[in-house]
């Protein structure tokens, strides 16, 4: 997956500011026909569990703001590819609750943040038969 | 003209690439299974294996949600439009529970890296969590049978802050199963003996020691600034105040208990689960319930019990696994079997339910029928007096109430064993004329057994007060006390 370093840098102060609350967010760009993902713009989202006090392991992007995004993203020629979230203290590897919600076809940015930085960001994409997660390259690079 | 579902860009390499697709009228149900049967790698993504819809999957007709009309009954007519739009979940490995720790989390020390380093190449704990674990404040009330475990395995974690609530000296009688106590300090402060074991163990963990008795006063200042609460009582009023209290500061509360062979241990958080009191909405009558003192209890099942109470403190901690919020697990020493009960919300549980009548914490002694009226009444008589009294009466009848086993154990020359089960049926064996007096352990069953007596038409009968252990104490040392 490809994205550019200033698109990167906009999902790190995001989550940085969103810590120790996990912050959330879609993915804009294009996917080609073999696979590969160019990501063009980051979209945050309110995370809608942050109300009911879930929002320290858990996040939630409501519906509405899919399609808000979906809808945007067509207007421009694009898809939504993916969505960024948090991992605040614990590492940015898939957990047991991401697997079982995860959406196929779309790449999962976790990045593990501590004590308010960003320490690193995994891109991750579900297997087609729900098995788990397999780790794609993150390439930060003007597209 | 058809209906139009709308396909979501996750699932779109599922039915060619394509944005949407036609299909004829009919429920919502049946057009999405429909769907499935014609594009088979779409089923998994939309239906679990029980064929329910996922929860992240949102289906809307036209700009409504299905969910706010008949669900997958709702009727799809043609030119209606059907958008199947995906919620998306996730979040970092926390269970039901996971507690915030401070924000602020503390770096490890050479010290610390060298001592917790089984922790730290688990995955599930790592430098993260273990500093998690240093950050969090971890509140036991009680440094008895559960709190001693309990309290060992949280400092040897490295659990930061461990405040302990206690007000009892160490007794001989702790000693069979209390492991942060030892013979050396017999009759001094709990709390005392604790703080020194704990710090021997850990010099790394704060230990903070509230030496008073939790009451409705002073429980919320206490536990206000703990992220985790191990309730490790031994009686129904300080189990309820514990539960309220926490229920009331949204803490998450390491629920144990134990009796005999038999211990239950739970995590009571109202924010993710059940409460307490969702379980046992009432106390039982006072007196039902033999305490540990009373009853007995095997020295080792508190160690269980209590590890479990550490355990789930940790995971709560560190947000890993499947903690017991909503589960009690009951555990049998004797078949050795482990069962596990699911537990529900009670909607209307009067401290945690939807419209809660207990906004404050309450009188917890009159609440479970403990200190308004004695339950049972009658002229008591004292050891002393009873030495002489026996010296100068050889007539006089002396009926130890107590169970064969403690009758093995000790037992005053001259009395006669009737356990206090067997009374109402061996009445013809005293004589009326007669004076009795009734003894047991510490005083309470041969007040019962007074009152059965009297009930009977008995009149001289009196109860010895503080029971064979006063005997033991003023009058005849050679008695050994248990």
């Amino acid at each position: 997956m490809r994205i550019a370093p200033g698109v990167l840098a906009e999902i790190r102060r995001h989550l940085a500011a969103a810590y120790p609350t996990e912050g959330c967010g879609l993915l804009v760009g294009t996917r080609g026909p073999n696979g590969d993902v160019v990501v063009r713009r980051q979209l945050p989202v309110p995370n809608r569990r942050a109300a009911d006090g879930g929002g320290r392991t858990r996040y939630l992007i409501g519906p509405e703001d899919f399609l808000t995004a979906e809808r945007d993203a067509r207007q421009a020629s694009l898809v939504v590819v993916g969505t960024y979230h948090s991992h605040p203290d614990v590492p940015a590897r898939p957990s047991a609750y991401d697997t079982e919600h995860a959406w196929p076809w779309c790449c999962y940015l976790i990045a593990s943040v501590a004590g308010g930085e960003v320490q690193e960001e995994r891109v991750w994409e579900l297997r087609d038969d729900r098995s788990g997660f397999v780790e794609r390259e993150l390439e930060v690079k003007e597209p | 003209m058809p209906v139009t579902v709308h396909i979501p860009t996750p699932l779109r390499p599922y039915v060619g690439g394509r944005h949407t697709v036609a299909t004829s009228a009919g429920t919502v149900g049946e057009i999405l299974e429909r769907l499935a049967a014609d594009h088979a790698q779409l089923r998994a993504h939309l239906y679990r294996d029980d064929g329910r819809l996922r929860t992240f999957v949102n289906v809307y007709l036209n700009d409504r949600d299905i969910r706010d009309l008949a669900r997958e009954a709702t009727r799809a007519a043609d030119g209606d439009e059907v958008s199947i739009v995906p919620s998306i979940a996730g979040g970092a490995a926390g269970p039901a529970g996971a507690v915030d720790v401070a924000a602020a989390i503390p770096e490890l020390n050479h010290a610390e890296i060298l001592r917790y380093s089984r922790h730290l190449i688990l995955p599930e704990v790592g430098p993260g969590g273990q500093r998690r674990i240093k950050a969090a404040r971890v509140l036991l009330v009680g440094a008895g049978g559960l709190g001693s475990p309990a309290a060992l395995y949280l400092a040897a974690a490295g659990v930061g802050t461990i405040g302990l609530v206690d007000f009892d000296a160490v007794d001989a009688t702790n000693l069979q199963r209390q492991i942060l106590h030892g013979t050396g300090v017999v009759g001094r402060p709990k709390l005392e003996s604790a703080e020194a074991r704990l710090q021997d163990l850990n010099p790394h963990v704060h230990v903070e020691t509230f030496p008073v008795r939790l009451t409705s006063e002073n429980a919320l200042e206490i536990l206000r600034d703990f992220d985790v609460v191990v309730d490790g009582t031994d009686n129904f009023p300080t189990r309820y105040l514990v539960n309220d209290a926490c229920v009331l500061l949204g803490k998450p509360n390491a629920y144990g208990s134990i009796f005999r062979f038999e211990g239950q241990a739970s995590v009571f958080h109202a924010v993710a689960g059940p409460c307490y009191r969702c379980l046992y909405s009432e106390p039982p009558p006072p007196g039902l319930v033999p305490s540990c003192a009373e009853g007995g209890v095997l020295g080792v099942l508190p160690g269980i019990i209590g590890s479990i109470q550490a355990l789930e403190t940790l995971k709560l901690i560190l947000g890993a696994g499947d903690t017991l919020v909503g589960r009690l697990v009951l555990f049998d020493a004797l078949k050795f079997r482990f069962r596990e009960l699911t537990l529900h919300k009670d909607l209307d549980c009067p401290v945690c339910g939807s419209h809660p009548s207990v906004r404050e914490l309450i009188d917890y002694e009159a609440f479970c029928g403990i200190g308004a009226a004695p339950a049972y009444e009658g002229p008591e008589i004292t050891a002393t007096d009873l030495a002489r009294d026996l010296r100068e009466n050889p007539a006089l009848e002396l009926v130890d109430v107590r169970e064969m086993r403690e009758w093995e154990i000790c037992r005053i020359p001259g009395a006669r064993l009737i356990p206090l089960g067997q009374l109402p049926e061996r009445l013809s064996e005293l004589d009326g004329h007669k004076e009795i007096v009734t003894h047991c352990h510490k005083g309470i069953r041969s007040m019962r057994a007074l009152e059965i007596l009297r009930a009977a038409g008995f009149s001289k009968v009196r109860s010895l007060r503080g029971g064979i252990e006063a005997w033991a104490t003023e009058v005849d040392p050679s008695v050994p006390r248990y």
